[in-house]
């Protein structure tokens, strides 16, 4: 899995709420959501991301609430991948299982800026900086999980009978 | 090795002999729980899947909770989408508005969850069940999807954090004090993928009640799953509700804990999470003059009768103060009831209060007590991000039923012993 787009950079504890504010919760249109993606914390976000953007942030990212309209409206705003330097738990799971792509790196983290341009290749364990030059590696998923990603997520692996 | 509570619940659900921390396990769910909320997003999934219906029809559960009453046409429309769901799958356990409650208040009351049970819920409070000595955990849709799909979930055996507690809690200091506290102390993430586990003398001395609340909020340290033991207080409230045959699961002597901490009940002092996370405690020495506009009292983690209980001592014969909005949620029909027959509702009507029908609204800035810029709202709810409650210039703080009572009597952010003395 390779992404190459610039970064758009949060800091630590980015919840579900300011990712995707409850009162638009009573949707289910990814399409709607994702026009409300970050709102609460960055007005500008959805005018400015471009499809294959990567987003960049702290601690803990997706903190809070299990609403899957989360990874969906982020996924569905056109960002391609989330480096974060930890994600909260059901945030991790359900990217994993609607299929956004995450990692964690704490590194790569500290050495981006806002904007810019990064190259991932989570096969190879790789980002590259391509703005400073700086390169980070990361650590691959555990195999069933990485099942999972490469079988488009939970839905389609139990359809393809990955897991029974 | 020996194994933690959860890690034994995990590995008997796998039917495995034994599992350790980080083994990734797929597992037979006791329950599967939605709400109108979550539900439609996995109701969308689940017809991707092409089951033709639900692995069982008594384990699938969903609650119409949290913009019901409906708040609007769009809320309408994905309850109408739970309803139709449950009837076409003969869905047992579907609560609809008339006999839902808040709904991880409503599952420990109707019987639906006991000690040594597998619960997922897509709702990330679905955590609460582990004060019943459970292993419940949050999910998302897709997860809630396939576990109605095949009555499975697949989980990372979590190491975890031992808490071990001695004493007892002080008059006006409750199990919300007590968790505030611990997440002021481990931080938002100081718990994150790993168990905490409530163990020690201690535990006696909290009522299920206050254990709820405890478990419930252990998703705001970023915790798997929070545990107690199970003890005679529990098994009593189960057998009350439940004819289901359970198991109480013991830690081994030699189970490993990453973390161990001790924690002196009767230390704990009234807490109050600052705006925008739970993890900014203060205690009332560190508190000043904190005008609030809004109360709430109610939600998942302090609806329950005994909260009710605990804010109408402070409220009776007293007044909400001017320029303060003070909204009572029971959390379900039966705690409704109960504060109506026990003369609750009364007391808080006359002291100025609004009492609703069980509704998550306000807590997540849905309906009900929404905040305009710049309000501040004093809360018994678990989160307080920003716009958790509505504009991302308001603000909430988090406390405990008396907190939140003392400070609607007050009109400022107020300790229970300034209205009651100590």
């Amino acid at each position: 899995m390779k992404f190459i787009g610039k970064s758009i950079k949060y800091g630590d504890n980015v919840d579900t709420d300011v990712i995707i504010p409850a009162r638009y919760l009573n949707t289910i249109d990814k399409k709607e959501l994702a026009s409300h993606c970050m709102e609460d914390i960055d007005k500008t976000f959805v005018t400015r991301v471009q499809a294959g953007d990567i987003m960049v942030a702290g601690n803990n990212f997706g903190c809070g609430s299990s609403r899957e309209h989360a990874p969906i409206a982020i996924k569905e705003s056109g960002i391609s991948l989330v480096i974060a330097k930890s994600f909260a738990r059901i945030f991790y799971r359900n990217s994993i299982n609607i299929g956004l792509a995450i990692v964690e790196c704490s590194e790569a983290v500290d050495g981006i800026k806002e904007g810019d341009e990064i190259e991932a290749d989570l096969d190879a364990g790789v980002i590259y900086n391509r703005t400073t030059g700086a390169q980070y590696k990361t650590q691959p998923f555990p195999a069933f999980i990485q099942k999972i990603i490469e079988n488009g997520g939970l839905v389609s692996s139990i359809k393809a009978g990955v897991i029974k | 090795m020996g194994m933690t509570m959860t890690q034994k619940i995990l590995a008997s659900h796998a039917g495995l002999d034994s599992v350790e921390a980080g083994q990734l396990v797929l597992v037979n769910l006791d329950r599967v729980l939605g709400n109108d909320i979550t539900s439609p997003v996995a109701i969308r999934e689940f017809e991707g899947i092409g089951a033709s219906t639900v692995y069982d029809k008594d384990k699938v559960t969903m609650v119409m909770d949290h913009f019901a009453p409906n708040k609007d046409i769009k809320a309408a429309t994905q309850c109408k989408m739970c309803r139709d769901f449950c009837e076409k799958h003969s869905v047992t356990h579907f609560y609809d508005v008339g006999r839902m409650g808040i709904e991880h208040a409503l599952l420990p009351e109707k019987g639906l969850v006991v000690p040594g049970d597998v619960v997922i819920g897509a709702d990330s409070h679905t955590c609460t069940y582990g004060a019943l000595g459970a292993f419940s955990t949050g999910v998302g849709s897709t997860d809630m999807a396939c576990g109605m799909a095949t009555g499975k979930a697949w989980f990372k055996v979590p190491s975890a954090i031992k808490f071990v507690l001695k004493g007892k809690l002080k008059k006006y200091v409750s199990g919300k004090d007590l968790i505030l506290h611990i997440i002021g102390k481990i931080g938002v993430d100081g718990a994150l993928y790993r168990s905490m586990e409530f163990v020690g003398e201690g535990v006696a001395s909290l009522t299920v009640y206050d254990r709820l609340t405890v478990a419930n909020m252990a998703i705001e340290a970023g915790a798997k799953n929070g545990i107690f033991e199970v003890d005679e207080q529990t098994a009593a409230y189960v057998k009350a509700r439940s004819d289901r045959e359970f198991v109480a699961y013991k830690a081994d002597e030699d189970a490993v804990y990453e973390e161990t901490y001790e924690i002196d009940l009767s230390a704990i002092e009234p807490t109050v999470a600052f705006p925008h996370l739970p993890e900014n405690t203060r205690t009332f020495d560190m508190i000043g003059e904190v005008k609030i506009d809004q109360v709430v009292i109610g939600s998942c983690t302090n609806g329950h009768y005994k909260d009710l209980e605990e804010a109408a001592e402070i409220l009776k014969g007293r007044t909400v103060a001017k320029g303060v909005r003070a909204i009572i949620i029971p959390a379900t029909q039966d705690i409704y009831m109960k504060a109506v027959e026990n003369g609750l509702v009364k007391i808080f009507v006359e002291a100025g209060c609004v009492v609703s029908t069980p509704t998550c609204g306000p807590c997540l800035g849905g309906h009900m007590g929404v905040l305009a810029a710049g309000e501040r709202a004093v809360a018994t709810t678990n989160r307080n991000f920003v716009g958790r409650m509505g504009h991302t210039t308001s603000e909430v703080y988090l406390a405990s039923p008396a907190v939140a009572a003392a400070s609607a009597v007050l009109g400022k952010v107020a300790s229970p012993y300034e209205v009651m003395g100590n």
